[in-house]
Order: C-alpha cells, then sequence, then structure tokens
C-alpha cells in the first residue's frame, strides 16, 4: 500500500475484532488517505460494519492498531472518535424526529448554554460546503430522507472532521437522490477529507470511489489502488472487484459455469442495472387470488397503518410493492395475514371474504408470510428447528395425537424440509437461534411455502443475508409463482423488485400512491419518481 | 456463520446441576459467614436445622410443609412459563385458604367429609382463578404491568380475608378473630404408617402431571412460545388474550388450592393476620429449577427441611426466625450472579464484563501497543 507524505493517513493495522463464533475482522489492514474517497465493498457478513464501528469508537479490537498521521490513537468511546474528526453516518437514521434540525446538531455540544448563534453560522458553512439548502428551523420529521442524510453527514462533520464515514448511504434512497449524495461526496472530497464510503453494490464503488478495498469473511481480500481503478475500464474494474469479492466460489465453479456464475455473481453485487428476470404472464386470463378492496388496518402498536390499500394479486403473479422502510410495509402484509384487524375494507381470497378469518384459518386456506422479523417473530430462537418448522401446524395430525407431540413425526418432516430447502444445521435439535441468518430464513420459506401455499406475503425477503442466500431465496419465489402461487413481495430493494415482479406499486405512509408495470427499461425511474413525489413533497 | 452449539445432554445437565446448586451452597456459606459476625454460630445452626428438620419423625413435618410449597412452585411456573409475572401468589394463597377454614366448618356439618373436601377444592380454585381475572385483563387488553396489577390485587385479598376471618367466618366460640377448628376426623388423612397427610401426594402429582403438559403436549409448547417472544405467538395464530387469562387463572387456582390443602392438611383453622408467605420463599426455588415442575420438588424439599428445622434452630442460635428469608435473599442473588457468568461463558466470553475486564488489561494492553506501533 502506498502512503504519500503530504497529505495525512489514517492506518489501520492487523485489526482483529472476535465475536462468539464468528471473526468479524481478521488482520485487516488499510489506509485511508485524505481527499479520496475509499470503497469498502464486501457482502453482508462480511466486517464492513465492524470496522467501522471500531473506528467509530463503539467496539474496541481485541488487536491491532488505529493510527493517524503516524501516531497510535485509542479510540476507546465514540466521544474520542469524535474528538479526533472521525465522523460516521449509520445506515439507519439517528435523528431526533421531534427536534429540529438545529438541535439535533447540538445534541453532541458540551457547553452549558446553547449557543444558537454559532451553530446557524456552522450549519450554513457546511451547508455551503455539500452544496445543499437545510433550514435549521425544520423540524427533522418533515424532511425527506434524502435531506435527512444531509443532516446526518452535517452532524457527522460538526466538528471539523477528518474522516467521514459513510455506512451504505444510499440503501434507503430513490435513484434521484442518490445523485445528489454522489455531488455532496465530491465537495466533501474536494475539502481534503477522506471518505469511507461502504456499499455492497459495485457500480456505485465503481462511481463514486477512487480506491477500493474488497473484504470477504472478515479478512481484505483485495485492494484497488487509486492509479489502477483510474487505468481500469469499467469492465475491468468490475471482474477485479468480483474475482476478490467472490474468490474461491468462481474458481471452484469451473467450466462453462464459470461464465454464468460470474454473471450471475455481477447481477448480484449489483454490477449493473437490474433487470426483470421473471417470465411474463398474461394478466386477463389468470384467476384473481387475492384482492383489497379499500382497507384500512387497525393495530396497537404505534407503526404506520394501511390506509385505503385496494389492490389485486393474480394466480402465478409477483407484485411487487416498493418503499421506503416504515411506510406502512408491516400493516398491510400483517393484514394479508390476519395479525393485524381491518379497521375497513374487505380482503377477498379466491373470492371468498376473509376479512374476519383468523391467522391459523387463512394459514389452511393457503395464506402464508415470510415476516420481516425472522428471529423473533419467524422462529422462537430457543426452539429446535425441527418445531420451528412444524410450529404453525400445533396440535395438527401426524405431529400432535391426542394432544401429544410425535417426535418421530416432527423429525421425519423436519429432515425432508431441511434436505429440500438446504438449511445448513446440526441436526434437526439444534436451536433455531444458533443458526445464520440464511438458514433462518430457509426455515421460514421451507415452513411457509409448502403444504399447500396459494398465496405468500414476503416482507424484505433478502434482507441482511448473504448473496448466494439471496440468489437462493429469488429463485425460490420465482419457482413458486412459476407453480401458479402468488407472492406480494414487499422491499425497499429496488432492484430486487426489478428483478422479481410482474408489476410494482409504491407505498407511503400507509397508501398505496402509483402502480407501474414492470415491462422493459424506465421501471426504476417511474418507481422513484413516485417514491420522491410522494415523499419529497414537491421536489 | 453458526457455532456448533450442540451439547450432548449428560454436559447439559452438568452445567443445569452446577449453576443450580453452587448458588444455595455459596447462599448458605456467606449466611454462615453473616452469623459469625452476629456473633452466632453457623455450625450449630445447620446442626440444628439437619436435627430439627430431619431426624427422628421431623421429616414428616418437612413433608407435610413440602404440599402447599410444591402447590405454590407449580402455580408459578404455569404462569412464569408463559412470561407473566403473577406476583400476587400472597393474597391468591390467603383466598383459598379462607375457603377452606371459613367454608369447611360450614359444608362439613351438612355433607360427608370427603365431598365436602373436593367442594372445597373447586371453590378455592375458582375463587383464586376469579381473582386474578383483573390483572389478567388489564394485562390482555392494555398492555398493563402484570406484576404491579397482581401485586396491587394480592394487597386488597389480604385485607378481604382478614376482613372475612373477623366477620362472616370468625368462630363465636373464641374471642381471638379467628375461624373454628376443623374437627381431626374431617382433615385430609395421612398416608398410612406416617404422619404426612395426602395433600403431599396431591402435590407431587400436580407437579408431575404439570410437567407432562408443559413438555409434552401442544398446549405446552403454545405456552413456550408465548412465553418466548408474544410477537411469534401473534405469527403462529396464537390467541394472546385467552393465552393472558388462561394461564393467570390455572396459576393463581393452584395457588389457592394450595392454601386450601395447607389449611385441611395442616392447621385445621385460620387467625387472622396469619401469612406465610410461602411465594415469596418459592419463587427463587422455581428460577433455580429453571421452571420445570419437577425440577421444583428437590429444591422445595431443600427449603422445606430449613424451614421446618430452621424455625427451632434459630432461636437455638440466638436467630430472628427471619434470617431464614435472609438466606433465601442470598439464594436469589447469588443465583443472578451465577446466571451472567454462566451465561457468558455459554457465550465463550471472559468471566469479568467487559468494563471491569478493559480497566484490569488497561497497563499490559498500552504495553503491547507501544510495542507494536
Amino acid at each position: 500500500m502506498t502512503t504519500t507524505a503530504t497529505s495525512e493517513v489514517i492506518s489501520l493495522r492487523g485489526i482483529t475484532k472476535a465475536f462468539p463464533g464468528v471473526i468479524a475482522n481478521d488482520d485487516v489492514s488499510l489506509d485511508i488517505l485524505s481527499g479520496q474517497v475509499h470503497c469498502l465493498l464486501g457482502e453482508n457478513g462480511a466486517g464492513k460494519s465492524t470496522l467501522i464501528s471500531i473506528l467509530a469508537g463503539m467496539q474496541q479490537p481485541d488487536s491491532g492498531s488505529v493510527s493517524i498521521g503516524g501516531s497510535v490513537v485509542d479510540i476507546s468511546s465514540p466521544k474520542v472518535a469524535v474528538d479526533l474528526g472521525i465522523g460516521v453516518v449509520h445506515q439507519h437514521s439517528t435523528l431526533v424526529p421531534a427536534f429540529t434540525v438545529l438541535e439535533n446538531l447540538m445534541l453532541g455540544e458540551s457547553g452549558v448554554m446553547l449557543d444558537k448563534k454559532r451553530a446557524t453560522e456552522r450549519l450554513g458553512e457546511l451547508a455551503d460546503l455539500l452544496g445543499v439548502e437545510i433550514d435549521p428551523h425544520a423540524l427533522t420529521a418533515d424532511l425527506g430522507l434524502g435531506q435527512q442524510q444531509q443532516v446526518e453527514i452535517a452532524k457527522a462533520m460538526w466538528k471539523g472532521s477528518r474522516l467521514l464515514v459513510l455506512d451504505e448511504p444510499t440503501s434507503m434512497l430513490t435513484p434521484q437522490a442518490i445523485e445528489h449524495l454522489g455531488e455532496s461526496i465530491e465537495r466533501v472530497k474536494e475539502r481534503g477529507l477522506a471518505v469511507v464510503l461502504i456499499t455492497h453494490k459495485l457500480r456505485e464503488a465503481y462511481a463514486m470511489g477512487d480506491c477500493v478495498t474488497i473484504l470477504r469473511a472478515g479478512r481484505n481480500v483485495g485492494h484497488i489502488s487509486v492509479e489502477e481503478l483510474a487505468a481500469y475500464s469499467e469492465q475491468q474494474a468490475q471482474d477485479a472487484i468480483l474475482a476478490a469479492m467472490f474468490g474461491d466460489d468462481l474458481a471452484a465453479g469451473g467450466g462453462a459455469d464459470a461464465v454464468s456464475d460470474l454473471e450471475e455473481a455481477a447481477e448480484l453485487a449489483g454490477a449493473t442495472a437490474a433487470t426483470r428476470e421473471i417470465p411474463a404472464i398474461d394478466f386477463d386470463s389468470r384467476p384473481v387470488r387475492l384482492e383489497l378492496r379499500d382497507v384500512s388496518s387497525k393495530g396497537g402498536g404505534r407503526d404506520i397503518e394501511a390506509e385505503g390499500v385496494s389492490l389485486t394479486v393474480r394466480e402465478g403473479e409477483i407484485l411487487g410493492i416498493a418503499g421506503i422502510d416504515g411506510h406502512g410495509q408491516g400493516a398491510l402484509s400483517e393484514l394479508v395475514a390476519g395479525q393485524r384487524s381491518a379497521s375497513s375494507g374487505t380482503v377477498l381470497f379466491d373470492g371468498d371474504d376473509i376479512t374476519r378469518t383468523g391467522v391459523r384459518s387463512r394459514q389452511q386456506l393457503g395464506v402464508r408470510y415470510v415476516t420481516d422479523d425472522r428471529l423473533h417473530e419467524g422462529t422462537v430462537g430457543s426452539m429446535s428447528v425441527a418445531l420451528n418448522l412444524v410450529i404453525k401446524r400445533i396440535g395438527q395430525a401426524p405431529f400432535w395425537r391426542f394432544g401429544r407431540i410425535q417426535p418421530k413425526a416432527v423429525d421425519t418432516e423436519a429432515v425432508r424440509l431441511i434436505d429440500e430447502y438446504g438449511i445448513r444445521t446440526p441436526s434437526p435439535a439444534t436451536r433455531a437461534g444458533t443458526l445464520s441468518g440464511g438458514n433462518i430464513q430457509k426455515i421460514l420459506l421451507a415452513r411457509e411455502l409448502t403444504n399447500g401455499a396459494r398465496l405468500v406475503v414476503v416482507n424484505k425477503p433478502t434482507y441482511g443475508l448473504d448473496l448466494k442466500t439471496v440468489h437462493l431465496v429469488r429463485e425460490l419465489l420465482i419457482d413458486f409463482a412459476a407453480g401458479g402461487g402468488s407472492v406480494l413481495l414487499l422491499s425497499t430493494d429496488l432492484d430486487e423488485l426489478i428483478e422479481l415482479s410482474h408489476r410494482i406499486e409504491v407505498i407511503s405512509r400507509g397508501r398505496l400512491v402509483g402502480g407501474v408495470v414492470n415491462d422493459g427499461v424506465g421501471t426504476a425511474e417511474k418507481v422513484g419518481h413516485y417514491m420522491t413525489g410522494a415523499i419529497e413533497g414537491t421536489d | 456463520m453458526t457455532i456448533p452449539n450442540e451439547t450432548t445432554t449428560a454436559q447439559r445437565f452438568a452445567t443445569g446441576f452446577v449453576r443450580s446448586v453452587v448458588p444455595v451452597l455459596l447462599a448458605l456459606i456467606v449466611a454462615g459467614l453473616i452469623m459469625l459476625a452476629m456473633g452466632s454460630s453457623p455450625l450449630d445452626f445447620f446442626a440444628g436445622v439437619w436435627k430439627y428438620g430431619i431426624t427422628g419423625t421431623n421429616w414428616q413435618r418437612s413433608l407435610s410443609l413440602m404440599a402447599p410449597l410444591v402447590i405454590v412452585a407449580v402455580g408459578l411456573i404455569v404462569a412464569f412459563r408463559g412470561q407473566l409475572w403473577n406476583l400476587g401468589y400472597n393474597g391468591q394463597y390467603l383466598l383459598g385458604a379462607v375457603v377452606a377454614s371459613g367454608l369447611g366448618p360450614i359444608l362439613y356439618g351438612v355433607m360427608p367429609a370427603f365431598l365436602a373436601t373436593i367442594v372445597v377444592f373447586i371453590v378455592a380454585v375458582l375463587v383464586g382463578a376469579v381473582w386474578s381475572l383483573i390483572p389478567a385483563i388489564l394485562k390482555a387488553r392494555y398492555g398493563t404491568n402484570e406484576i404491579i396489577t397482581s401485586l396491587v390485587m394480592s394487597f386488597i385479598a389480604v385485607g378481604v380475608v382478614n376482613l372475612l376471618i373477623k366477620g362472616v367466618f370468625k368462630d363465636p366460640g373464641t374471642s381471638t378473630p379467628q375461624t373454628a377448628v376443623i374437627s381431626d376426623d374431617d382433615l385430609l388423612p395421612y398416608i398410612p404408617g406416617t404422619e404426612i397427610h395426602i395433600g403431599f401426594i396431591i402435590a407431587i402429582v400436580l407437579a408431575v402431571v404439570a410437567q407432562y403438559v408443559l413438555s409434552r403436549t401442544s398446549f405446552g409448547l403454545r405456552v413456550d412460545i408465548f412465553g418466548a417472544s408474544p410477537k411469534a405467538a401473534r405469527h403462529v395464530g396464537l390467541n394472546s388474550t385467552w393465552m393472558v387469562i388462561l394461564l393467570f387463572a390455572l396459576s393463581s387456582g393452584l395457588i389457592a388450592l394450595a392454601g386450601s390443602v395447607d389449611i385441611l392438611g395442616q392447621f385445621a383453622y385460620q387467625r387472622a393476620d396469619w401469612d406465610p408467605r410461602y411465594g415469596d420463599a418459592v419463587m427463587p426455588l422455581v428460577f433455580l429449577a429453571r421452571f420445570r415442575p419437577v425440577a421444583a420438588i428437590p429444591f422445595v424439599a431443600f427449603y422445606a427441611v430449613l424451614a421446618t428445622g430452621g424455625t427451632l434452630a434459630a432461636q437455638q442460635a440466638g436467630l430472628n426466625v427471619d434470617f431464614l428469608l435472609v438466606i433465601v435473599g442470598l439464594i436469589l442473588l447469588f443465583m443472578t450472579v451465577t446466571e451472567y457468568i454462566g451465561e457468558r461463558r455459554r457465550l465463550g466470553q471472559s468471566y469479568l464484563p467487559p468494563g471491569l475486564r478493559r480497566t484490569v488489561l488497561q497497563p499490559f494492553r498500552k504495553a503491547t501497543e507501544r510495542t507494536s506501533a
């Protein structure tokens, strides 16, 4: 690795951090130079987040050191990190919605009195620097997500940053907002700050980054220096990154498979714009399986309710629901699954009114639900894999007879599903909570897609999974639809929706605000347009 | 990225045993130290516990005491398995007791003892169950914290019971506020050849049945799912309102049954302001037993011996009888510590809390960093 004498360098040397059962970072070394955008690439679980939480002072490494400009620093707390000028923008908003922009920015102030005048000036400076306009007195809750993120960046740079870390900054943004973000990053870079950009989308790394470091299974497996990246064509860069990201996996394919594997990997890593992968269906010839007529939901909680939702899903159709996280997706899926009651409207399944039907009856009719909270709602972590696989059929033969559990029948069924869905578990008796996220998701799919499933609601099915499992999950959903099943797919990942859906509806604040038939180019922009229109108001 | 977390049954059993017995031993040791500090001899005390709790026919008194304790334990376990913290046990117990001591003398006059006993038991269970409806419904409908509501209902129950004993159930034959004494012939019969009443057998049977139901049936699995995660329970399609009410009713009904068994087997009458507070002592024990009814039996037996022998032994050692509760409190304390350490060990972490470890290792860490930099 190269270091230049003129610009300051933040060096990580031999960082190792282990959690029970997982080595999140294994001897990771890298240099972050000022005036550069350093991209950290790697799939979920590669150790990107651990590395930045070490930089942010939220975790301490088991071994290894961080040095700034040659002298070793001990980032023992987030406060130390801030004092050193390391600002982190986390993936999920850390702003207090009920506070104004200015109040949010001043949260970290240590003085006794609030110096609003100075704070306003500082915000002005930063807004200039970022090239955005931020109203200091606007309530954070009223801002669009793109603007909220700008406020987060301003907050990270509040104390005069040396290093700005952006953790998956594009994951919640519309295509339009991503462009704005790119411009802001350029300006920050010109000011001589170092920027670390974390992403799992290859094309963003190429577009925004000056150099790229690839992490896999906690190790630094590849680095593309500034000179190399500048010299590469987009295709060359892509190949180099993919080779590092998937290394052995791709090589192991061998022969003709290798080509298709490489393409597949490229697609999963978001190297190219997404295209639809599912064969078209003739809507008119397919009977309607699920119909919602002006349905509003009513739950006890504080999350956003579905309001006046009307939609139809036909046999063999995948209907995608796009939207920013927390805009009523949970309410809509629970409404269809029967976990949340409807305050008005009608839910029809195969033409029958099931508005008042409970979860278990819907389950038997073939309405299934793969929840996004797979750890606490979808499975019971303290119970065995086998029990989790039959948990929705409690009391039913052949698993229970006269109320008494039949361990043999449960085991047989579990072994069958474990084989069929390739769930990697030491045994059916292993506690489900000890499995990886991907294998837990396979438990959910094995349970929900079998035994007479006719309609499955899937909420964020690939969130937080490794790329192989992502691919598998998508294949399973495509196969399910091809076999005549209907899918209501709720996702925040636009690429995923475009790959899988026949049609895409956009949800915002619990209402469906527009629909797009996914039949060619421009779907992403159209969906983005609906999302922007609904969320950012006029702009 | 999973760890092979499989352990053999023997290993699991061993850890469970260690984690359950260690707190008890530590509590006894520290209690001994406290006795030393207070100028009493711990050896005398523990010898006294042995003498008055086990030797001669004293073991029979200990087993008789176990009857209500085991039933209370089962009642608590039923609720705790569903993560419902029914702390209204004192009131529920006294309600059951007053049904026996108040209704008993009347019923035994008009019907055969066998039938009257059955009626008393059924009424006791019903009264306990009905009394728990208020905390249960508040919890199910509005999410009110059941710890507070059940505790408050317990205070009310204690008051109501005292009013009944001083009022309608008062024995006109005596001046002290107490109920009429039930004649020996009407009390629960002894197990042949002993002086242990059959309440002991009822308690053991209840524990075994509860163990079977909770671990082998679909109902038990539903309770466990509900306890592990109400969200998962909703996802699976369980009716959580019904579950809360049912578990609370079962728990409270069982504890009330313990009260009636205790009166009909042991005391034969009830005085006002009498409150043995069995639940306070049993609660840490059911945690030690990891909410398994059968596993609770040895712990309850241990406590029964301690309580039976300890009362006299404490007096001889010059201690207050309340010292027994000190020991129970210490068990609770050490249990928390053992759990914490055991959990960290299971996760493969250091025994020390992270903050403490950092502080302790600080000087050494600095040195190594300097050399590496």
